[in-house]
């Protein structure tokens, strides 16, 4: 029994080390697409509520398209479909050798393009919460439109959004077991290679879960520090709710 | 021509073509999975809620712990646990008579996605429940219903409604999650494509799955959305 554990550990013939590097990029590639998903969703959210019908038809569009297939499929898409793109103009150019996609940037794109489609309905939410007299007080004081979002929309949107933001991370987070089928080594890639190789299946699978289980766990905590932070002031949320 | 030829013949797609067939058998495949699934993880999400806000203390901690572990990981380390890991202990399913069960991999997604559906379906119900005022159980209280009568005719029917938009959201993001079960060697819709591309190199064929999965998930949403209208009907939403 307790020789098969040896086989997690970071001595000889161990998976230790193997699978915490796999925990690394899997975190990795998390933290990397949070900034870009998140960002992209908010200009998308934006271009919904604009008051140009082709930025809100294109915003609604992406949205629909990304909310409704399967991260799997624009995962391959994406990697596969780039890789292409790329290869043409690689050689439209006349540059030598052969363009290949880096499964990082594949895997990153593929996930933050999903995750702008979904965080970017939190964002609408919360910018609906906004009241329309905070625009409206800001242009008073003759801030123009941008310095009126980034000044004063922007630092009340977090609070609210929050949250929904949470959820998305942890979404986002168990998404990142796909990238190991574009060969992205990462958490489930180094199982499933430690799988074929020792031929213990419910060993590794049972501690790749146990590891996201760890990371979702310390996540759900953090979250929860972060919204009472950033609640910290809100009169209706001390002590009753929590 | 088959029927199923047809789609890839109309919009001038030889992959499609040849494929169609192939890739209508991975949607009903898909179909089937996930319309098993939702139901069974409903019938099991029910207990599972009712449990976690009236059971005894040791039962709402475990279904807490059960819904905890299944929404904290992601379904596809759940699948492979299921279908290699429980597959390695073979002789004692052998032994005990359930080897036909976790040697065919439809049957261990199937499982898989039950108790990965219910999970978040308990989540869900137990929001609904929760959010009924206190007022409907101590009305039910005073006109003298029991515990279980208040749960089943006046509680859950307005839990429901609040449910039914939640419950299909989960409904859509099952169809999508079940496109894994195409790495567990089961020939779904999304399996079908990628025996479509792994034989004909043509990317389109991607575009094309992408473009039934959508088609699906619209239908979902707009069939979800007449059934809303149609069961809040009574109440002045509108």
């Amino acid at each position: 029994m307790f020789d098969k554990f040896a086989l997690l550990g970071f001595g000889e013939g161990g998976w230790g080390l193997a699978l915490l590097q796999g925990t690394g990029i899997t975190l990795s590639i998390a933290l990397a697409t949070l900034p870009f998903g998140l960002a992209l969703g908010l200009v998308v959210a934006l271009w919904k509520r604009s008051r140009h019908v082709v930025l809100r038809a294109m915003s609604t569009a992406y949205t629909t398209v990304f909310r409704g297939v399967p991260e799997l499929l624009t995962l391959y898409i994406i990697y596969f479909g780039v890789q292409v793109v790329f290869q043409e103009l690689w050689q439209w150019l006349g540059l030598p050798g052969a363009f290949s996609m880096p499964p990082f940037v594949a895997g990153m794109v593929a996930l933050g393009v999903v995750l702008s489609a979904f965080s970017s309905e939190v964002w609408v939410g919360a910018l609906n919460s906004i009241p329309q007299g905070q625009r409206e007080a800001a242009a008073a004081l003759g801030l123009s439109r941008p310095q009126a979002f980034r000044l004063i929309v922007f630092p009340q949107l977090i609070r609210v959004a929050l949250p929904g933001l949470g959820n998305n991370w942890m979404v986002l987070l168990k998404e990142t077991s796909l990238v190991s089928v574009i060969t992205l080594p990462d958490i489930m890639f180094i199982t499933t290679r430690a799988n074929v190789a020792t031929k213990e299946p419910f060993l590794f699978f049972g501690a790749a879960i146990t590891i996201y289980l760890v990371i979702s766990l310390v996540s759900a905590w953090g979250m929860g520090r972060m919204e009472i932070r950033a609640n910290r002031g809100i009169a209706a949320f001390q002590g009753a709710t929590r | 021509m088959n029927w199923c030829e047809y789609p890839g013949w109309v919009v001038g797609s030889e992959v499609f073509q040849n494929y169609g067939c192939r890739m209508f058998g991975g949607l009903w495949i898909t179909l089937q999975l996930v319309a098993y699934s939702v139901v069974l993880g409903f019938v099991l999400a029910i207990g599972l809620a009712v449990t976690r806000l009236y059971g005894p203390r040791w039962a709402q901690a475990a279904v807490k712990g059960y819904t905890t572990f299944f929404r904290g990981t992601p379904l596809l380390c759940q699948l492979f646990l299921v279908y290699y890991g429980l597959g390695q202990f073979r002789l004692f399913w052998t032994d005990i008579g359930l080897w036909w069960f976790f040697r065919e991999p439809f049957y261990c997604a199937l499982l898989t996605f039950v108790i990965n559906t219910a999970a978040y379906q308990a989540e869900i119900l137990r929001g609904a429940i929760q959010s009924i005022p206190r007022g409907q159980f101590e009305g039910a209280l005073s006109l003298g219903l029991h515990r279980w009568a208040t749960l089943r005719h006046v509680v859950m029917p307005q839990a429901m409604i609040l449910a039914l938009r939640p419950l299909g959201n989960e409904l859509i993001v099952m169809i999508k999650s079940s496109a894994v079960v195409s790495l567990v060697t089961i020939y779904d819709l999304m399996g079908a494509t990628k025996l479509a591309f792994a034989r004909s190199f043509d990317l389109t064929i991607y575009l094309y799955a992408a473009l039934i999965y959508l088609i699906l998930v619209e239908v979902v949403r707009r069939v979800w959305d007449a059934l809303e209208l149609r069961l809040t009907r009574h109440m002045a939403l509108r």
